[in-house]
């Protein structure tokens, strides 16, 4: 029997005031990769927002559980430190501060230890070169002036340093090059491989999903759930689009 | 999200600690020229100098309080002790050192700091210098580094009357006369033509005693085609008297020379932080200042540089950090005065709980200051909404050939970053301490690493309410 992960139940979502995701539910198990699409606008990314916990997103009814404990009302960092994951689709530029003393930084106050240098050194290196990411980002402010595709990779290299139990990846293959989405998609696969975790992509191209196997489609229209399928929907929306759901 | 992290009380437990009073001599509050010729008596004055701290006092019952920047209102002139003597003679062995005095050092670090390969130390404790040690191999360079009174009446005499107060002049304003009356310790620092002080010279100043004012003078001589970085830190503790600090900073930048200022000031938070800080600098020299503003109630700030020979330079790197209760007023000036001289401004501003940060500049650029350039950048970081932030920045300039930039940024502190930095795990005060200390890294990236650690430990201080 599937251990239940993520079970976000009749989730309705407002911003100053307005309404604008109703009453979604949806279960994520271990070891399972969902998929949400969408038309532009339809609420996917605020959706993901939601389940992260930005403060900006008022939960108006419904509650979201997370291994096994309401996290509904508990702050970002509390729901990071319990396995949940956000790759952003624009992560923010913050400078002054570097990738590695930020990525060592996280790890610390996740594990409350001291995270020894040379360890954490070794560690990441590692998944930079499976990103084929140039080190010398290391050393560079959090994403500060990288390219599209550098701060996707940036996402995945956190993604694979802080083994999440759930990751949502919000279009993490979104600006990227052929290549680039092909590197992703590895490390992303390889969290998989290593971690046993979750995955919950928001995605508009099937390249992403080439080395993973879906296991549930959601579609999201207008702020609610539309519809909902195995993995060959995804094939199906990218050829119809999605005005059958409308 | 949870309500706000409480922040507004700060624990200071390593900076605010007081020793007993144990003073020696006391002068009785207030200021008249009896005191004034009494306290010149105390420190053995030449004669030159009774007379000019009486006449200072006279220009400054002259002048008044200036009206154009924060309230200084709080400030009793009656009330400051204009002169506190530790009861322990100027030594150069760390073991003579009295243990109360000692222990206030060592939890500011200081004999770690010498350990950790800075050249000399001239702390000053109150308003002497208890403790004074200069590396051999940098009095072997024929580099004098020592107390301003020793430098009166020493072999530099004629040296210290010939610059003392000459850029920072009585007249200049209310505080700069009264620093003239009643000044007090300080260093007097000279490197002969050419040589290259490879380590910098730190000092580190502190104010014990309740009520007592602080008026140390620095005069730094760096003559043609020297180099130097000379350091100042100074940390105070709390009290609730008024306490006032108008110090004066003086220094001399020869042909081709080169000199670096740093200073790290983080006053108690109830200080009146009234310091004049100038340089001039010849034909080809650099003057750089770095420079960290923490601590005190109100501060008036605003190092000048004065660009006298042709292709001179300055540079200033500022940071200031006013939280609840503060406003300070920091910023800088500098006159171009010949032809290709160039300067470069670029200050960060952090106002956070209801603290007021204004960053005031103002560049000169003369008629003789022909193809000069000065390019200004001034940011601003809010961390809520009821902090305040300001700009002012002044120009005048009197020549068609001048290259002049100015651009002034002000921000709050952006939800989205916080929320990125908190979906990583980060609390919301660790995330907003590493916005604010990375907004800061103008200034840390160009301190020697342990004071750049220190300042990060204290914007975490500030941010946070605990070094963590």
């Amino acid at each position: 029997m599937a251990e239940s992960l993520l079970s976000v139940k009749d989730l309705s979502v407002n911003v100053e005031g307005k309404e604008i995701l109703h009453d979604i539910s949806l279960d994520i198990n271990k070891g399972e990769t969902h998929v949400i699409m969408g038309p532009n606008g339809a609420g996917k990314s605020t959706l993901g927002l939601t389940i992260m916990g930005h403060p900006k997103y008022e939960v108006s009814k419904g509650s979201i559980t997370f291994d096994g404990e309401d996290v509904t009302g508990t702050d970002v960092n509390e729901r990071s430190k319990k396995g949940l994951f956000l790759s952003f689709q624009a992560p923010i530029e913050v400078p002054g501060i570097t990738l590695s003393e930020f990525v060592r930084n996280a790890l610390q106050q996740r594990s409350e230890k001291r995270v020894k240098f040379w360890d954490f050194k070794k560690e990441v290196e590692e998944n930079m070169k499976l990103l084929n990411m140039d080190e010398k980002y290391l050393q560079r402010d959090l994403n500060v002036g990288f390219s599209g595709g550098e701060k996707k990779k940036a996402e995945v290299l956190q993604l694979l340093m802080l083994k999440p139990k759930l990751a949502i990846l919000d279009e993490t293959d979104s600006g990227l090059d052929v290549d680039a989405v092909k590197t992703v998609s590895m490390g992303i696969s390889e969290y998989m491989k290593r971690c046993g975790g979750a995955l919950l992509i928001i995605t508009h191209n099937t390249r992403i999903l080439q080395s993973l196997e879906v296991d549930k489609t959601h579609v999201i229209v207008k702020g609610a759930l539309a519809g909902e399928g195995d993995g060959s929907l995804v094939g199906e929306i990218l050829d119809g689009g999605f005005s059958r759901f409308e | 999200m949870k309500e706000k992290t409480i922040v507004s009380d700060i624990d200071r437990n390593v900076y605010d600690i007081k020793d007993e009073e144990k003073d020696a001599y006391r002068i009785e509050e207030g200021l008249t020229p009896e005191i004034v010729e009494k306290l010149s008596k105390e420190k053995n004055d030449p004669e030159w100098m009774r007379e000019f701290r009486l006449n200072s006092l006279k220009i400054y019952n002259e002048l008044k309080v200036p009206e154009w920047g924060p309230s200084i209102d709080g400030l009793n002139m009656d009330e400051i002790v204009t002169y506190v003597r530790p009861n322990t003679k100027m030594s150069a062995k760390w073991s003579e050192v009295p243990d109360d005095i000692k222990n206030t050092f060592d939890r500011l670090g200081i004999p770690q700091a010498e350990r950790e390969s800075l050249a000399g130390v001239g702390a000053q404790y109150d308003s002497e210098l208890v403790y004074h040690n200069v590396r051999k191999e940098v009095e072997e360079l024929g580099v004098i580094y020592t107390d301003m009174e020793s430098a009166l009446t020493g072999p530099f005499a004629d040296m210290v009357k010939e610059h003392f107060m000459k850029l920072v002049p009585p007249t200049d304003h209310k505080f700069a006369a009264l620093h003239g009356a009643v000044w007090s310790g300080g260093s007097f620092v000279y490197v002969p033509p050419g040589v290259s002080v490879e380590i910098p010279l730190q000092s580190y100043f502190r104010l014990n005693a309740p009520g007592a004012g602080q008026f140390e003078h620095t005069l730094i001589i760096v003559e043609e085609g020297a180099d130097l970085h000379f350091i100042e830190g100074c940390s105070a503790p709390k009290y609730n008297v008024a306490n006032l600090h108008a110090g004066c900073v003086e220094l001399f930048v020869g042909k081709n020379a080169k000199l670096r200022y740093s200073t790290i000031e983080n006053w108690s938070k109830n200080m009146y932080n009234l310091n004049t800080k100038r340089a001039k600098v010849e034909e080809g020299g650099k003057v750089e200042w770095i420079s960290g503003s923490f601590g005190s109630h109100v501060s008036y700030l605003y190092p000048m540089s004065v660009l006298n020979g042709k292709g001179a330079r300055s540079e200033f790197t500022g940071v200031t950090f006013a939280g609840n209760d503060q406003n300070l007023d920091t910023g800088t000036k500098v006159v171009h005065n010949a032809p290709d001289t160039s300067s470069y401004v670029n200050t960060r501003s952090i106002s956070k709980d209801g603290g007021i940060s204004t960053f005031r500049s103002a560049v000169v650029i003369t008629e003789k200051a022909k193809n000069s350039k000065s390019s200004v950048s001034c940011e601003s970081l809010m961390v809520d909404n009821i902090s305040r932030s300001d700009t002012i920045p002044a120009m005048d300039i009197r020549t068609r050939y001048a290259d002049v930039g100015h651009e002034a940024k002000i921000g709050k502190i952006s939800d989205d970053a916080v929320f990125y930095l908190m979906s990583r795990g980060l609390s919301e005060e660790e995330a907003k301490a590493l916005i604010v200390s990375g907004f800061a890294d103008n200034v840390s990236k160009e301190l020697p690493v342990e004071y750049a650690v220190e300042m990060n430990n204290l914007i975490r201080l500030e941010m946070k309410g605990a070094i963590g």
